[in-house]
């Protein structure tokens, strides 16, 4: 039991990674991933983010089924999401200001990211109880950090160095991202053996 | 019928209603006190959200203002005079006035003056149509006239008229947005007093500039000759106008060959 929750986990981190494996949450991913601190910031809010979602849409989900409308699933799960992150940010705001002010902006643009959502349909489809799905969901969440924290280092080089004209910017950082995201292949089939 | 379509519909809205009932509950339980100051202050501007006061928007300009991090009540350009002396009755200052801008196009190559190179049938917008060799008209630095700048303007104060934009400057509120839009960066923004401008931006070569445009700058010094405050210099084949010297007495635009110079006044409603 211990060791399915562990696999889990290390499948969220590394083999699955949602940005650099399933290609879901890359706005962030390149939008938020210029320095270190913002680049965690925004990590540690969407894993935040993802283990509130995944603990209220996963009993939601079970209403949805029994009244057999599981394909209203997606448009419940965003409105849901969006509304749960509104409310979070104003109790945070009121009661933990100090983590309110260091999550910042980074709160509410992640209402409506898509791997926050691709994370609470996949616990679904996977077929999860809630522990697990709870589990999956921190490691997502802790993949998504992982993934944003190298990154922001990688673009930090990046920065420094000299790159054809025709390469700055964007078209540089998308070839560095493929590049990492190259190196997350080396994971899979790697956690099935992690514990034999 | 009910339990197909109806049932889900309920079900939705039972939803949504009820988080919308939490999150007031929460907005009001919950609330923060915020400084009653920046609240009065965001009041009185004009919430365009342009950023032309350097700040991410009008809430973020009024928290400086009330906290403190800015002194300068004067930036707010498309507030004016008006919203200056509000803001500095609510911080108990000095009101100072705000320099109030206009949006200037530099570009007169209308339709029947400027040829143009091929026939672009792509997507109708400015910044598509810069990328295939910077537009279809033969001079690169001409208004291509699909309107980016047009559409992103919050005041709708901007049309194409003959294949050039012109602003017009009664309902200009001097944001800037459009500067930042302009994919060939022809549009400036220039104080409201202002009486001289040169209507074009091509860099090139006299003789260059001459088979794409008739309308456009040549770099013939004529102009740096004839004016008496040497406000007007030719750089880069292009005559620029410092301002600081200017009096606008028009010398300029009346020895002009090209007629590339213009004399009005934008707080008279000029379109030039």
């Amino acid at each position: 039991m211990l060791k399915e929750l562990v696999l889990i986990l290390m499948a969220g981190v590394l083999v699955n990674n949602y940005v650099l494996q399933q290609f879901l949450g890359i706005c962030p991913f390149l939008g938020v991933s210029k320095k270190f601190d913002q680049a965690s910031g925004m990590g540690i809010a969407v894993t935040f983010v993802m283990l509130c979602a995944t603990a209220v849409t996963w009993p939601l989900y079970l209403l949805l089924e029994y009244l057999k409308l599981e394909y209203l699933q997606t448009i419940v799960f965003i409105l849901v999401i969006a509304a749960l992150v509104q409310f979070v940010e104003i109790v945070l705001k009121r009661f933990i200001p100090a983590l309110h002010k260091s999550l910042g902006v980074y709160l509410p643009l992640i209402t409506t990211n898509c791997a926050v959502l691709g994370v609470t349909i996949n616990n679904i489809t996977d077929g999860y109880n809630f522990l697990e799905s709870m589990i999956s969901s921190l490691g997502v969440g802790l993949g998504f950090l992982l993934a944003m924290v190298l990154f922001a280092g990688v673009r930090s080089r990046i920065e420094n160095c000299p790159s054809p004209k025709c390469f700055k910017g964007v078209p540089i950082t998308l070839v560095a991202a493929s590049i990492v995201a190259l190196a997350f292949f080396g994971f899979a089939g790697v956690v099935e053996n992690l514990l034999a | 019928m009910f339990e197909s379509i109806l049932f889900p519909v309920l079900l939705l809205l039972g939803i949504a209603v009820f988080c919308a009932v939490l999150l007031t509950l929460a907005a009001t339980f919950f609330a923060v006190k915020e400084d009653e100051r920046a609240v009065a202050i965001r009041d009185c501007l004009p919430g365009a959200n342009c950023g032309a006061c350097g700040f991410s928007g009008c809430d973020g300009y009024a928290k400086a203002l009330a906290d403190g991090v800015s002194d300068k009540t004067n930036l707010c350009v498309p507030g004016g005079d008006k919203t200056a002396k509000e803001i500095a009755e609510i911080l108990g200052v000095e009101a100072e006035d705000v320099v109030e801008k206009v949006a200037f196009v530099a570009c007169n190559g209308t339709c029947d003056v400027v040829s143009k190179k091929y026939e672009y049938q792509g997507h109708k917008s400015c910044r598509t149509a810069n990328m295939a060799y910077n537009g279809d008209r033969i001079c690169n630095f001409a208004c291509l006239g699909y309107g980016d700048c047009m559409t992103v303007c919050p005041q709708g104060a901007i049309s194409i008229k003959n294949g050039v934009a012109r602003v017009s400057p009664r309902k200009c509120i001097g944001c800037g947005i459009c500067v930042r839009e302009c994919p060939n960066g022809i549009i400036h923004l220039v104080n409201d007093t202002t009486r001289v401008v040169v209507e074009c931006s091509n860099h090139d070569k006299g003789a260059v500039t001459r088979k794409a445009c008739s309308n456009g700058c040549i770099g013939c010094m004529k102009c740096e000759k004839t004016c008496p405050n040497g406000a007007i210099k030719v750089k880069d084949n292009l005559a620029t106008i410092d301002y600081s010297l200017c009096t606008g007495c028009g010398e300029c635009a009346e020895v002009c060959p090209v007629g590339c110079i213009h004399v009005g006044s934008f707080i008279c409603g000029a379109h030039f």
